[in-house]
C-alpha cells in the first residue's frame, strides 16, 4: 500500500527527561522520524518536556511544544492545531503510556486523531506483562513460568509455587524500575514491596529466574502488509540475570547456529504478525538455554528502542526513520535501503565486522550506590566499537570507555589475589569484564571462568586469546624485536600503540611504537558499513578504521 | 600458522594463512553473504567446485553438527575466511572446524582481508581461483590455475547427483514424488517428506520412462551446480515430464531447466546471488519474502516476460531478476531461490504446500 494521503499532520510524543534506563537514544529516534515525516511534506508538530534534546530544535520539526508530558498538554496540542495522526512508537514506554492514558480519555476520538504504528490493543498484548503472557501461551510460544500479583499477599504466595531465584518484574515500568531477582526467601519481602510500588499499577510479575541462559534481542521491521524482515540479532555477552542496558553486547549473534537462529526467527515474526495492528520497529528479546537449545520469549517491545538505536548504527539501517514511514503506510518493497540507495528496503542486513557495546556506569558519582548489576538498568550511557574481530571491537569499545583503560587491561589493575578474582567475577558488577581478563592472565581456564560466569566459553576464548598475545608481547625487551607479522596481529587484536608501549618493558613510548609499526607498513585502513556486506556499491559515507 | 596464497585468475594476490587441511585447490570463487549456517553452505552440492568467500566474520564458532549438513560431505572446493575458529562453545555440537576440514581433506584459506576480495569480485565478476598452503611459488599456482575450466558451458550434475536411485520419507504415504537429483540438497527431501510425500530420488541422467515405473503423483527437479545450458539430457526429461500433465515442481537449477524447457535462454551472472537476505516479492499475493540464494546463472529476464506459455509469479526487489515461474495451462511452477533455505530464512516454505495442493487437486 502506498502513503497514506489523508495523514497531513503527525505528533510525535517525546520521551521526556533523561532519566538512566532511557537516554538520548529516543532523542535520535524522534528525530529522525521527524525528519523522515517531513521528507514526505508532513507537518510535524512535536511534545517533549525536554529542552536539552536535538528533536526539539526548531529545525527538526514544525512545531514544537516543550510541555510536561500529560494528557492536559495533549489536549491543549490538539486544541491549537489540526492533527491527523499520533505516532507514539518513537518516545519509549513514556510515549506508549501517555497514548494510552490520552486514549483512556477519549482524547484521540475527540479530537478525531488516528493513531500510527501501533494500536492500543497491540500496546496492551506488549506491554501488560499477563496479557503478554496468555498471549503467548495461545500462541503456543514457551515463556518463563510466572504468575502476575496485584498484593503483597498474592506476590509471596506466587514465590512459594516457583521457587528461588526468581525475577520480580513490575507493569509499565521503564528500564526494569523496581524490578530484580531474588535469590533467598529472606529478600522477597523487602523486594516484593519495591517491585509493587515501582509499577503504576500496582501489579508485578513473579517469574522463575532462568539464570545463565543466553540472551539475544531480534530488532524487526514490519508493515501493514505484513511484511517481516529482522534488521539485526544481538547477543548479550552477559547470560540472563543482567538487564540488557547493563550488558555488553554483541552484533551479529556469535554463538547461534542457523537452526537455532531461524527458530527464533521464526517465533519473532509469528509474534509481530499476531500482535495486531502495528507497522514499524520492534524488538523481541529471548532467552536460550544453551545445553538443550530450547528458546523462551522474555518481552516484546512494540515499538523503536535502545536496542534498535544500537542496531541502526550496528547495521547501517535507519530502523526509525523507515519505521516512520511504515506508519503513514508505505510498506518496505516500496522503499529503497537508505545505504545503496539502489537495493530494496525489504532486506536483512548482512555484517563483515562485530559490533561490541560496552555500557558506561558512573557509580563513583552514586556513592553508596549498589554497583551489583540485575534487573534493574544502572549504566548511564554506551559506548561501541566496531572491529574486524570480536578482540578488535572489544578492545576498542574499552579504549572508548573515558575512563583510564587504554583496552581490556591495565585498568583499575586488580591488587586481588586469584581466588578473590574468581569470587568476584560470580557477582555481575560493572568492572566484570576486567577482572575475567585478569583472571585469565592470572592463569585460570576458560572453563573455570564460565562456570563461575556462565558467559559463553566462545567469548571467553576470545579474551583468552587478547591474554595469550599481551603475554607473547610483554616477553620483548625491544620494539624492534617484534616482527612484522606479531605487529600486525596485535593491531588486529584491537592492541592501542600506547598499550604495546606499556608491555614491551616500559622502554618506549607510545610515539616510538606509531613509528615503528608505520615503518613496518602498518596503518589503518578505513572500511564501509554498507549494510550488505560489500554486495552492493555503498552511496553513503559510514567508515570505522580497522588493520584488515 | 602456515602461511597460504589465495590467486586469482585476473593475477591479484591475497597472503594469508592456512584453514583445515594443508594442501592446494581450484575452483570458482564466489562469495556468500549468510551470518549463519557455515556448515550446511559446505555440504551444499550446489558449491561444487566453487570456493566460497564467507564474508561473516567468524568461521567456527558454533562448531560443527553431523544433522546440519545438506549431503554426506563437504562439497565447495575450498574456503575463504577472515577469523578461523577452532574453538567453539556450543554444547549441541559434534566438532570442531578444523577437525573436520583435515577429515575431509578441505583446503582454505583464512586471515585476508574478505571484503577486499568481495570488492575486487563485485567489480570484476566470478573467476577461477587457487588455494595453496603448499605452494608458495605463483608461476607455478598460475599454471595449475590455467588447467582450471570456466564454469560457464560446465556440467557438474552427473558428477554430485546420487549413483543409484533411492526411497525418502514415508511409503505408507498416498502422494510419491519422484525426484531428480542434479545435487539436491537434504532439506528439500525433509521439506516434501515433511508433508507426507513419499519420494524416489533417482539420478541425474534418468530419463522419464523409468521415472514413471514409480507411478509418480508429481516431479520434482532439484537444485545443482554448474551451467543449465550445457545440461540438454535434464532440459529433455523436462520437457517429457511436462507433456505428461503431471505437477512438477523445480528449484534454483530446477528452475533454470524447467525455463529452457519453455524457450527460455539462461545466462552466467556476474557474481550471482549467494546469501539469505534475497528481498523477493510474489506477485501473485503482493506479499514479499527473504529468501535464501545460491546461483550464479539465471534466466533470462526479457525472454521470461516476453513468453507466451509462461508467467513471472516472483521477482527480486533488488535487481529484478527472474525468481519465480508459472507454465500456463500446465501443473508446473519453480523458483529461482531455496525455500528449503538451510540455511536461511524459512519465509518461502509455503511453495512446498503449493506443491502439495497441486499434487492433491490433479
Amino acid at each position: 500500500m502506498p502513503k497514506d494521503t489523508s495523514i497531513k499532520s503527525v505528533l510525535i510524543i517525546g520521551s521526556g527527561p533523561i532519566i538512566i534506563g532511557q537516554a538520548c537514544e529516543f532523542d535520535y529516534s524522534g528525530s529522525q522520524a521527524a525528519r523522515s515525516l517531513r521528507e514526505e511534506g508532513i507537518e510535524v508538530v512535536l511534545i517533549n518536556s525536554n529542552p536539552a534534546t536535538i528533536m526539539t530544535d526548531p529545525i527538526v520539526a514544525d512545531k514544537v511544544y516543550l510541555l510536561p508530558l500529560n494528557t492536559e498538554s495533549i489536549e491543549q496540542i490538539l486544541k491549537e492545531n489540526k492533527i491527523d495522526a499520533v505516532l507514539p512508537t518513537m518516545g519509549g514506554q513514556t510515549a506508549l503510556n501517555l497514548c494510552k492514558e490520552a486514549d483512556e480519555i477519549g482524547l484521540w476520538e475527540q479530537y478525531n486523531v488516528k493513531l500510527i504504528g501501533v494500536d492500543i490493543k497491540a500496546i496492551d498484548k506488549a506491554e501488560d506483562r499477563e496479557k503478554f503472557r496468555l498471549w503467548m501461551i495461545e500462541m503456543g510460544i514457551p515463556v518463563c513460568p510466572a504468575h502476575i500479583a496485584n498484593s503483597f499477599l498474592e506476590g509471596k504466595e506466587f514465590a512459594q509455587q516457583i521457587g528461588f531465584p526468581l525475577v520480580l518484574r513490575p507493569s509499565f515500568t521503564l528500564g526494569g524500575t523496581g524490578g530484580g531477582i531474588v535469590f533467598k526467601k529472606e529478600d522477597l519481602d523487602e523486594a516484593l514491596n519495591r517491585a509493587l510500588t515501582a509499577s503504576p499499577m500496582h501489579e508485578v510479575l513473579v517469574e522463575k529466574a532462568v539464570l545463565g541462559w543466553k540472551e539475544y534481542e531480534l530488532e524487526l521491521l514490519r508493515d501493514n502488509n505484513n511484511n517481516v524482515a529482522i534488521i539485526c540479532t544481538v547477543e548479550n555477552f552477559d547470560p540472563m540475570g543482567v538487564h540488557t542496558g547493563d550488558s555488553i553486547t554483541v552484533a551479529p549473534a556469535m554463538t547461534l547456529s542457523d537452526t537455532a537462529f531461524q527458530l527464533m526467527r521464526n517465533t519473532a515474526i509469528s509474534m509481530m504478525r499476531n500482535l495486531g495492528n502495528f507497522a514499524g520497529g520492534c524488538n523481541v528479546q529471548f532467552a536460550m538455554n544453551p545445553e538443550t537449545e530450547e528458546i523462551i520469549v522474555v518481552e516484546i517491545n512494540p515499538r523503536v528502542s535502545r536496542s534498535s538505536a544500537l542496531a541502526s548504527k550496528a547495521t547501517g539501517y535507519p530502523i526509525a526513520k523507515i519505521a516512520a514511514k511504515l506508519a503513514i503506510g508505505y510498506n518496505l518493497d516500496e522503499l529503497k535501503n537508505q545505504i545503496t540507495k539502489t537495493t530494496s528496503a525489504f532486506f536483512e542486513p548482512a555484517l563483515d565486522y562485530v559490533i561490541v557495546k560496552i555500557p558506561r556506569w558512573n557509580f563513583d558519582k552514586f556513592k553508596g550506590a549498589n554497583d551489583t548489576l540485575g534487573f534493574q538498568m544502572k549504566s548511564v550511557g554506551e559506548v561501541m566499537a566496531i572491529g574486524r574481530s570480536f578482540p578488535e571491537a572489544i578492545q576498542k569499545a574499552c579504549q572508548s570507555l573515558e575512563n583510564d583503560a587504554i583496552g581490556l587491561g591495565y585498568y583499575g589493575k586488580s591488587l586481588m589475589k586469584s581466588e578473590e578474582i574468581l569470587e568476584s567475577i560470580k557477582t555481575p558488577k560493572w568492572d566484570r569484564i576486567f577482572r575475567i581478563k585478569d583472571a585469565l592472565m592470572a592463569g585460570a581456564t576458560v572453563s573455570t571462568i564460565h562456570k563461575s560466569t556462565m558467559i559463553d566459553k566462545w567469548f571467553l576464548y576470545q579474551i583468552q586469546s587478547i591474554v595469550d598475545l599481551e603475554k607473547h608481547l610483554m616477553k620483548f625487551d625491544k620494539l624492534s624485536e617484534i616482527s612484522k607479522e606479531e605487529m600486525t596481529k596485535a593491531k588486529q587484536m584491537g592492541f592501542s600503540d600506547l598499550q604495546i608501549a606499556k608491555f614491551v618493558g616500559n622502554k618506549c613510548t607510545e610515539d616510538e611504537v606509531y613509528e615503528y609499526r608505520k615503518s613496518l607498513g602498518i596503518t589503518r585502513i578505513f572500511k564501509i558499513v554498507d549494510t550488505c556486506a560489500a554486495e552492493f556499491e555503498s552511496k553513503t559515507n559510514y567508515f570505522y578504521s580497522t588493520f584488515g | 600458522m602456515t602461511p597460504a596464497i589465495l590467486l586469482l585468475q585476473d593475477g591479484t594476490i591475497f597472503n594469508g594463512y592456512a584453514a583445515g587441511k594443508i594442501g592446494t585447490t581450484t575452483g570458482e570463487i564466489c562469495f556468500n553473504t549468510g551470518m549463519t549456517g557455515y556448515q550446511e553452505v559446505f555440504t551444499d552440492p550446489s558449491y561444487y567446485k566453487q570456493i566460497v568467500v564467507m564474508t561473516n566474520i567468524f568461521i567456527g564458532n558454533y562448531g560443527v553438527k553431523k544433522s546440519e549438513t545438506e549431503s554426506n560431505k563437504m562439497q565447495i572446493a575450498g574456503l575463504v575466511c577472515k577469523n578461523w575458529m577452532p574453538n567453539y562453545s556450543r554444547s549441541m555440537a559434534d566438532g570442531n572446524v578444523q577437525e573436520y576440514f583435515e577429515n575431509e581433506q578441505m583446503v582454505g584459506i583464512q586471515g585476508v582481508d574478505t571484503r577486499a576480495i568481495v570488492r575486487h569480485i563485485r567489480n570484476a565478476g566470478v573467476m577461477n581461483c587457487i588455494i595453496s598452503s603448499e605452494i608458495s611459488d605463483v608461476e607455478e599456482l598460475k599454471k595449475r590455475l590455467a588447467a582450471e575450466p570456466s564454469m560457464a558451458g560446465r556440467e557438474l550434475s552427473s558428477e554430485v547427483s546420487t549413483k543409484e536411485s533411492y526411497f525418502f520419507g514415508e511409503e505408507k504415504s498416498a502422494i510419491k514424488v519422484a525426484v531428480l537429483d542434479l545435487g539436491v540438497k537434504k532439506n528439500i527431501l525433509r521439506c516434501m517428506a515433511d508433508r507426507g510425500m513419499y519420494l524416489k530420488v533417482f539420478p541425474a541422467k534418468t530419463k522419464l520412462d523409468e521415472m514413471m515405473k514409480f507411478n509418480p503423483d508429481g516431479y520434482f527437479i532439484s537444485n545443482g551446480p554448474g551451467d543449465p545450458a550445457s545440461m540438454p539430457y535434464a532440459i529433455a526429461t523436462v520437457k517429457d515430464i511436462l507433456a505428461t500433465n503431471k505437477p512438477l515442481f523445480g528449484i534454483c537449477l530446477g528452475h533454470q531447466l524447467l525455463s529452457e524447457a519453455c524457450g527460455i535462454s539462461t545466462y552466467k551472472m556476474h557474481n550471482g546471488h549467494r546469501g539469505l537476505n534475497h528481498p523477493v516479492i510474489n506477485l501473485q499475493t503482493g506479499k514479499c519474502e527473504i529468501t535464501s540464494q545460491n546461483h550464479g546463472f539465471a534466466v533470462k529476464e526479457e525472454e521470461a516476460k516476453q513468453n507466451a506459455n509462461v508467467e513471472v509469479t516472483h521477482l527480486n526487489l533488488n535487481d529484478n531478476t527472474i525468481e519465480g515461474i508459472k507454465v500456463k495451462n500446465k501443473k508446473a511452477f519453480s523458483v529461482q531461490y531455496h525455500p528449503e533455505s538451510s540455511p536461511g530464512p524459512h519465509d518461502s516454505r509455503y511453495l512446498f504446500d503449493d506443491f502439495l495442493e497441486m499434487i492433491k487437486l490433479n
